[in-house]
């Protein structure tokens, strides 16, 4: 049936802020739907709070609703906008637990609105633990022993019948949160209190665990006549136990006779058909790997994550088909979008093999919990296809940054033969590369497969790669070793390391030979039919099937994983790039590693190759395809960091050139060119050896900020307010990078202000200020950040730009500039300059409407700032305050230090807007999910720096406020000096207050720490790590001061709002 | 050892050779499936062919004791881009070469299949040699050019003589031109006693087991080579109900005075979508086969179209006007591939129900369902 009459305008749900569980992924799902709605003539009105996603873009949909994703704001914008229809299956767990909450409560049915795509009856028979095991039991599919907990008791009782291991996953939740392993009754009653807290009901499952088995997945589609196909389906390297989102991947399965295949298949169709799900859901099945037995793991009745990877995976639009099919259409009324004219309704057939491998945050949180289990814990992943599983294992690896050339790990190397063993023995992020090492001494594919349970098939493809690397550290390297080599994907560096053989030679055998990769393409049937999509891999194969048009053409490099520090916003630049530079009529060829974003949709750029973004990799593209120029400032430091190496290689890289972005980051080049333009910047030095460093202290003085040079996101850059506190970073954090010294700055106190420019080389366009409410020393990324700024008297202004337009020229930059600056209240600093697009940039951009990216691609391209309508220098305040407010994923990684610090550590943000200021803020708060506590207890303590007037003048404000301060001995002795009053409490007595879960809800009253950013738990969970009073110390009271002063304002704003005449219709798009 | 693939054009893939060294001619096809190259290797469908198997990986769970469609590998030759030495399934009994080689089949190795599908897609299947005993290009020429292909393996692909297989069930009188074993055990699920036939078969011999239903297999070459078996299955139209699929569904029309012709390169894989007008609803196939049925021409002989390929609108299904007879050229047996449309079987065991000759012995004029109206529902 063609789509229903009566849909003419549709609310999409986006999925907010990036959290671990639940990122790109739904930036890529919701763009998707909003194309497949709007190009049906159906006004599309889409609601989300993240800003840095393409989504919100105005192009995307025709009313973009940059708003808190909770009720009352859903509740009033399908008041005002009256949709015939909602969908709320491409907004992950947050926009259908909305759309649920929403429907309960009869919002939906007020406004005579229905959901589209997901009914509640089948969201809830998939959800609901206990519905789905009725279910399953009702249609005979199998599953494991288990039982709905409300209560520590009846899980105990549980445990005793069934044994254990024992598995616990919560309901209703996303990416696992809460759910765990038992192998005893400690564990299990921890694991349990985590499932039920973190459940939104209170209620978890615990079942007997298949732990060793076959973990599968289906990706399945359903429309409304019940045609039902399966896209895709996937494999997990590991087996059961490790959530499939921190699970290596290969698509499809490799290890299932076709009779397995088909069975699980059949049961996918029967459950889908079952839940009566119209669109897509994902079904993960335990297989026994000594039989065919089998069971139903879980079913997630939308798309997904591994819905994202499926597409990119099959070449199949699953959130588009998936968005035509909630409209009413069925599978065979639709096209294939990549053959455009076969049908919809088949099944997509591979002819390669797809690999994804999780991007873990452990590099930047080295306290964290590294063992991996079924809280999922990655932030992002990499996908690489090959014609086999070595390759593209070997080129996921090297996609997860562009340093790793083979299957190395320097730590498990140095590893003994025991320690190796123990190292296997436990499932982490580390596990592949120690399987690796032992193999390399010898180890039996047998052995370790009973000691991990990983399936033999993948063991051997590992052998194989170890085999490979002994025959090139052993024999001659000729041009059919060579190619043996690369047709594995070995790296040209792997290979000259292990053969010893010189660049030069290597690259002669090559030509000779005509050893260079070919393209294939990804077309959904295996060459059965001519396919129009220009999607490409590489690999070593005899033809090349990628057309190379004369047209001139640009090469986008993009950013690669999500990860801390370089998020969604990077993909934003690239894709905005892609369409500037289809406006300015080149074709735009992108290159990126990562299934669940934009900028890797088949239909985004002219020409996409997914391809690991090490460097042979983007040389061999830029041997294709001979673009007349390589954007590098988009990717962020990822794309980045090529730039020397291009340059070296004579590539044209458009805009700012290597030489400037060099002088950018050489901070001891950057400090002499500032001195040269009398800008001043914090006195620093560069330093290589503990001597240097302490003879650095006695010219600098305390406090210092420390950092390796060249860094993402702040990696590994502390302050630190003693001796004590440098000797540990330089003995501990700095072997990270030994390439570069240590850099350390005085550390300037005060106001920290972010400038995001536009410059052609002789002009630069400021289109907004951002100010930081956080001092100076907590990164920008966890700060919240005010546009425009609200506090800088015009001078400052006018300092800032001045010092930005002459940075920009004395730089050379041709295109984007970040500069961070600190106001310490009479002189600006210079703290650092990122030449290349910045997190701020999509928040610039629609806030506003400056069209950033556009302007730099035609800079880039030669065009002039004063040619282009947007004007010069600072450009006025628009009439509407934003507010970013980042969000933290901490209840993901156990046993994180949660305190802010130079090192960033939020993984996504939000955006509140609004007229005026107060409103702003209380949105930020709001689609943040920050819990304002209004009353309760605080404990506070500080270091003698910090016993301020300052400081006390906030907490004095808590005081009368209402909340009872507590803290520790001297801190409390300081209060009272000023007339305040407190409490003590000993350390042990903070320390059982917050390890205690049941005082973390309530029972001991709120309390505020930390930097306020984060929820309340956070502060609690800093107990852990038993340094609360650092995390204070650093985090700092006054920043968590000012946070609350301005979110105690907000509070009563949110009154206003709620109140229902403060509410600014004429904004809430833009 | 060397492999090597030259195509009648003069086209050479080299690659590496697995299996027994052997060199045969055979019509180059491909299959697009993901899994079941054991079922696809022992369909005796492939008979006569050289099959490129379009997902690179080959072998990987082995060779198992319960996945063969046949007792031996019908197809002449196979091609991959990566052969498996080392597989793993708990199942598995050998590797694909060390099958290949007991079966006496050569395979082909490393070489670009993709391109070869490509080739396959825009040039049409292709005759072919295949080789892995170092044959030089001109040599696999001379060899390619002596080669004869035949058409007529359906006349050698089936049992020689009745067999008859258990069952207490309805009788069904199977008519083999090369059966899939899973045909077969579809049909021994639902207690069907089953009589399995010669090519060759008169009408007489098919009805003299008083069956409830004639069914036609699956099996290869080209469908006019078997006029013949068409003729017989003429006569017998109108007095017993049938069952056709793939072969015994282009057999079917050629009885009924319809016509088949060859594709350019066919359907083999598990991917296909098919709309069934009598539904309205879609599944998803099984498919092999390189003729097709030519909806008018059967049209015309009485037949109504009931299924259609979604991608290329060719004739996938049909039933007659008149008699309980109907067909599909994909397999409703899957093996490889997904069985969405087992029912019908189900479909074929109502209409023996209802329109066995065995009910209405002798009934002069034969059974008619348009009165009946059954079989249309």
């Amino acid at each position: 049936m063609p789509k229903s009459p009566d849909l003419n305008k549709i609310i999409i749900i986006g999925s907010g802020p990036i959290i671990i569980g639940q990122a790109a992924e739904f930036d890529y799902s919701g763009t998707q739907a909003c194309k497949a709605i709007r190009e049906e003539g159906i006004e599309t009105v889409l609601v989300n709070s993240n800003p840095a996603t393409i989504m919100t873009d105005p192009d995307i949909a025709d009313k973009v609703y940059l708003e808190p994703l909770n009720e009352e704001f859903l509740e009033k914008i399908i008041g005002r906008e009256r949709p015939d229809g909602i969908l709320a299956g491409f907004g992950g767990q947050t926009g259908l637990n909305l759309a649920m909450s929403l429907a309960k409560k009869g919002v939906l049915d007020k406004y005579g609105t229905r959901l589209l795509g997901v009914n509640e009856e089948s969201i809830r028979k998939a959800e609901d633990r206990d519905e789905f095991r009725s279910l399953m039991l009702q249609i005979g599919e199998p599953i494991p022993p288990s039982v709905i907990a409300t209560t520590l008791e009846e899980c105990k009782a549980f445990a005793r019948e069934a044994g254990y291991p024992l598995i616990v996953r919560p309901a209703y939740t996303l990416g696992g949160t809460g759910g765990g392993f038992a192998q005893n009754e400690e564990e299990l009653v921890y694991q349990c209190r985590m499932g039920m807290e973190n459940s939104t009901i209170g209620q978890i499952l615990l079942e007997r665990s298949v732990a060793g088995w076959k973990e599968i997945e289906y990706e399945v589609m359903r429309d409304a006549k019940d045609n039902c196909i399966i896209i895709c389906n996937m494999e997990n390297f590991d087996p059961v136990g490790v959530h499939t989102g921190d699970s290596i991947v290969v698509a499809p399965s490799q290890t299932l006779r076709d009779a397995e295949y088909q069975t699980l298949r059949s049961a996918s169709l029967k459950i889908i058909r079952e839940l009566k799900i119209e669109g897509g859901c994902n079904i993960q099945f335990a297989l026994d790997p000594k039989s065919s037995d089998y069971i139903v793991i879980e079913v997630n009745p939308r798309v997904s994550r591994s819905s994202a990877l499926a597409s990119k995976a099959a070449g199949y639009p699953i959130a588009k088909i998936a968005a035509k099919i909630a409209l009413g259409y069925s599978l065979d009324e639709l096209k294939n979008y990549v053959t455009q004219n076969t049908s919809a309704c088949f099944e997509p057939t591979l002819d390669y093999c797809v690999v994804k491998f999780p991007k873990w945050p452990f590099d930047k949180f080295m306290t964290a919990a590294r063992r991996l289990g079924t809280q999922m814990k990655a932030t992002g992943e990499v996908m690489a296809i090959s014609n086999n599983f070595e390759s593209a294992l070997l080129k996921a690896i090297t996609s997860l940054d562009g340093k790793n050339d083979g299957l190395h790990l320097p730590s498990v190397q140095s590893l003994t033969d025991g320690e190796l063993r123990e190292k296997i023995g436990v499932q982490d992020d580390e596990r592949i590369y120690a399987l690796a090492e032992a193999l390399r001494r010898g180890a039996a594919v047998d052995v370790l497969h009973r000691s991990t349970g990983i399936d033999p098939w993948f063991l051997n493809c590992l052998k194989n790669i170890t085999d490979m690397e002994r025959r090139l550290s052993t024999e001659k390297l000729t041009p059919s070793l060579l190619y043996q080599a690369e047709r594995m994907g070995f790296t040209d560096q792997e290979i000259k390391d292990l053969s010893g053989a010189h660049r030069a030679a290597m690259q002669d055998i090559r030509i000779y030979n005509d050893i260079f990769p070919v393209y294939k393409m990804v077309d959904t049937c295996g060459g059965e039919f001519k396919a129009k999509t220009p999607y490409y891999y590489s690999c070593f194969d005899r033809e090349d099937e990628c057309q190379i048009s004369d047209r001139q053409k640009v090469l986008v490099i993009g950013s690669g994983p999500i990860r801390i520090g370089q998020g969604i916003e990077f993909d934003y630049c690239c894709v905005h790039g892609v369409w500037a530079l289809q406006k300015a009529g080149y074709e735009a060829i992108i290159m990126n590693n990562n299934p669940e974003t934009v900028s890797t949709d088949f239909d985004t750029s002219d020409k996409l190759y997914f391809e690991s973004l090490h460097m042979d990799d983007v040389m061999n593209v830029i041997k294709k395809e001979r673009p007349q120029g390589v954007i590098v400032q988009f990717g962020g430091q990822t794309s980045l960091n090529l730039a020397q190496r291009l340059a070296e290689r004579s590539i044209n890289i458009l805009g700012t050139s290597y030489t400037s972005i060099d002088l950018a980051e050489d901070r001891e080049k950057f400090s002499d060119l500032l001195h040269k333009l009398d800008i001043p910047t914090p006195e620093g030095r560069a330093v290589a050896t503990e001597e240097e460093a302490f003879a650095a202290v006695n010219d600098l003085g305390y406090p210092l900020v420390v950092r390796p040079s060249y860094v993402i996101g702040g990696r590994a850059m502390q302050v630190v307010y003693s001796d004590e506190e440098l000797h540990k970073y330089l003995k501990g954090a700095v072997s990270l990078s030994t390439e570069h010294p240590v850099l350390i700055d005085k550390y300037i106190q005060g106001k920290e202000v972010e400038v995001d420019a536009v410059a052609d080389g002789s002009d630069v366009l400021i289109p907004g200020i951002m100010e930081h409410v956080e001092r100076t020393g907590v990164h920008s990324g966890d700060s919240i950040s005010v546009y425009p700024s609200c506090s800088l008297p015009e001078t400052v202004k006018a300092t800032l730009t001045d010092y930005t337009k002459r940075i920009a020229g004395a730089l050379h930059i041709v295109g984007l500039v970040n500069i961070q600056y600190a106001w310490d209240g009479e002189r600006v600093y210079v703290i650092e300059v990122n030449p290349r697009a910045s997190r701020t940039v999509p928040i610039l951009s629609k806030v506003t409407a400056i069209p950033m990216i556009e302007l730099a691609v035609n800079a880039m391209l030669g065009r002039k700032l004063t040619d282009m309508d947007w004007g010069t220098g600072l450009a006025e305040n628009r009439k509407l305050y934003a507010v970013k407010v980042p969000v933290f994923s901490s209840e993901k990684l156990t046993d994180m230090d949660v305190a802010l610090g130079p090192e960033m550590r939020s993984t996504g943000e939000v955006l509140g807007l609004d007229t005026d200021l107060e409103h702003a803020v209380y949105k930020g708060f709001a689609a943040s999910g920050t819990r304002i506590p209004t009353k309760g207890n605080i404990y506070v303590s500080l270091r003698d720096a910090e016993k301020t007037e300052q400081a006390a003048a906030v907490l004095e404000k808590y005081a009368k406020q209402g909340f009872s301060l507590y803290g520790s001995a001297g801190t409390c002795e300081y209060l009272q000096q000023f007339g305040i009053p407190a409490g003590f409490l000993s350390e042990e007595d903070v320390l059982l207050g917050i390890t205690d879960p049941e005082n973390c809800c309530g029972g001991a009253g709120e309390t505020v720490t930390a930097g306020g950013a984060g929820c309340a738990r956070d502060a609690f969970a800093a107990g852990n790590t038993g340094s609360a009073e650092k995390n204070l110390a650093t985090g700092g009271a006054v920043g968590a001061g000012k946070n609350l002063a301005a979110a105690g304002g907000a509070g009563s704003a949110g009154k206003n709002s709620a109140a229902g005449d403060a509410f600014h219709p004429s904004l809430l798009h833009i | 050892m060397d492999g090597l693939l030259y195509l009648e054009d003069g086209t050479v893939f080299r690659g590496r050779g697995f299996g027994y060294p052997r060199t045969s001619a055979g019509e180059l096809v491909f299959n697009t499936s993901m899994t079941g190259y054991q079922e696809i290797l022992t369909d005796p469908s492939y008979a006569g062919q050289i099959i490129n198997f379009t997902y690179p990986l080959i072998g990987n769970y082995g060779i198992t004791a319960d996945d063969n469609e046949s007792s031996r590998i019908h197809a002449f030759g196979m091609a991959a881009k990566n052969i498996c030495f080392t597989p793993s399934n708990y199942r598995s009994v050998m590797t694909i070469d060390q099958w290949l080689f007991d079966m006496k089949v050569p395979g082909i190795f490393e070489i670009d299949t993709r391109a070869l599908t490509r080739r396959i897609r825009s040039h049409g299947t292709v005759k072919c040699v295949i080789s892995n005993q170092g044959l030089s290009p001109s040599e696999a020429r001379d060899f390619c050019d002596q080669a004869v292909l035949r058409n007529d393996h359906m006349k050698r692909a089936g049992v020689r003589q009745r067999v008859r297989i258990g069952g207490t069930g309805r009788r069904v009188a199977v008519l083999d031109f090369g059966v899939k074993q899973n045909i077969l055990r579809s049909l021994e699920k639902r207690n069907c006693d089953v009589y399995l036939f010669p090519y060759g078969s008169s009408a007489d011999e098919l009805m003299s087991v008083n069956p409830d239903g004639l069914f036609l297999t699956n099996g290869p070459g080209d469908p006019q080579e078997a006029a013949e078996a068409a003729a017989e299955v003429k006569k017998l139209m109108g007095r017993v109900p049938m069952f056709g699929i793939c072969m015994g569904h282009q057999v079917l029309a050629l009885a009924a005075g319809g016509k088949t012709f060859k594709m350019a390169y066919g359907h083999r894989g598990g991917n296909h979508g098919v709309y069934d007008k009598e539904t309205g609803r879609s599944c998803i196939t099984s498919q092999n086969h390189g003729y097709v049925v030519s909806a008018q021409s059967v049209i015309l002989s009485g037949m109504e179209i009931t299924h259609f390929n979604l991608n290329d609108g060719t004739v996938e299904g049909m039933r007659h006007n008149t008699w309980p007879i109907f067909s599909v050229q994909y397999h409703p047996e899957a093996s490889p591939g997904p069985n969405d449309s087992d029912h019908l079987f189900d479909r074929f065991m109502d209409l023996m129900d209802r329109f066995s000759p065995n009910l209405r012995p002798a009934a002069a004029g034969g059974i008619n369902t348009a009165k009946g109206g059954g079989h249309h529902a």
